[in-house]
């Protein structure tokens, strides 16, 4: 009953991933470039490997495809919140 | 019986309607996903403070990335020795399993090893130094409370962890425990990572 009927990912392979990808992240934050593209290119690889974690740590990819949306359901706050917040960012 | 079925006659349902073979493992991912909205909130929080400031510094100068780019490393290591301890109690390897939860958690102490020097060389002297103190500036506040409030769910992971393995160590926790324990901790991890982005790097 404990034993898990999914196939075990490579979990080495996801750690190298994770590595070069922190590493890119540091070079990214020292590269002459307009500070715009840094920061969209810095969001893009730390959502890449908090996926990662998230599908291969943390089983999601092979789980109920549900649990899915219970996992993204923060998210979905976290834009509402920014949402309701706009004209407090955004005064008049 | 089907489930629907079940639930009309008021049994309970004998599975877990998302996570089949573990409630607990629902039970966990519930948590957590509740847990990641706190943790959302003070994130966007700190992008709205940070937003409409007029003179927020730039984190990477003032705080330093170098022994944070270990602690990120440190915890992405520690989280695959935690899969690795998962994939040994699967395969009934226990020697195998207590070296490598047992390095998790060795990883988590390190961690706040680090986290704990760094937090007194900000607060005795670089803070001071560039005139960012807890009390003057929302720049110091909110990475306060944004690593604190992590440094804490680490410090809540350590001695999870140790739980797990004294538990099994007894014989009274499985491998299912494990993998909820696992949940946790890579959720941690996880947080980290995007704590890592938004609040040094950015």
């Amino acid at each position: 009953m404990a034993e898990t009927t999914h196939p075990e990912p490579n979990y080495i392979g996801v750690f190298w991933w994770l590595l070069i990808l922190t590493i890119l992240e540091i070079a990214v934050v020292y590269m002459p470039i307009a500070k715009m593209v840094i920061a969209v290119m810095l969001v893009t690889l730390a959502v890449t490997k908090a996926a990662l974690v998230a599908m291969y740590f943390m089983h999601l990819k092979f789980e109920r495809r549900t649990l899915a949306l219970v996992a993204l359901s923060p998210f979905v706050l976290c834009v509402f919140l920014i949402l309701m917040l706009t004209p407090d960012i955004f005064p008049h | 019986m089907s489930e629907a079925a079940a639930i009309h006659a008021g049994v309970e349902p004998q599975e877990s309607p998302l996570t089949p073979e573990s409630w607990g493992k629902l039970g966990m991912w519930l948590f957590l996903a509740g847990d990641a909205m706190s943790f959302g909130c003070l994130i966007v929080g700190y992008g709205i403070l940070r937003h409409a400031s007029a003179n927020w510094p730039v984190p990477k100068d003032v705080l330093g990335i170098n022994l944070t780019a270990f602690m990120t490393f440190l915890l992405i290591v520690s989280s695959v020795t935690m899969v690795l301890s998962l994939s040994a109690i699967q395969n009934h390897d226990m020697a195998r399993f207590k070296k490598f939860l047992g390095l998790t958690i060795l990883g988590g102490l390190i961690f706040l090893g680090c986290q704990a020097y760094e937090w007194t060389h900000l607060i005795t002297e670089r803070l001071p130094e560039v005139g960012l103190s807890f009390s003057t500036h929302l720049f110091a506040t909110t990475f306060f409370i944004l690593t604190g409030f992590h440094g804490m769910h680490v410090t809540g992971g350590v001695i999870y962890n140790s739980c797990v393995l004294a538990a099994v160590t007894r014989g009274r926790y499985e491998a299912k425990h494990v993998e909820i324990a696992g949940l946790y901790w890579h959720f941690v991890d996880l947080v980290w990572i995007l704590i890592f982005t938004f609040v040094y790097l950015l």
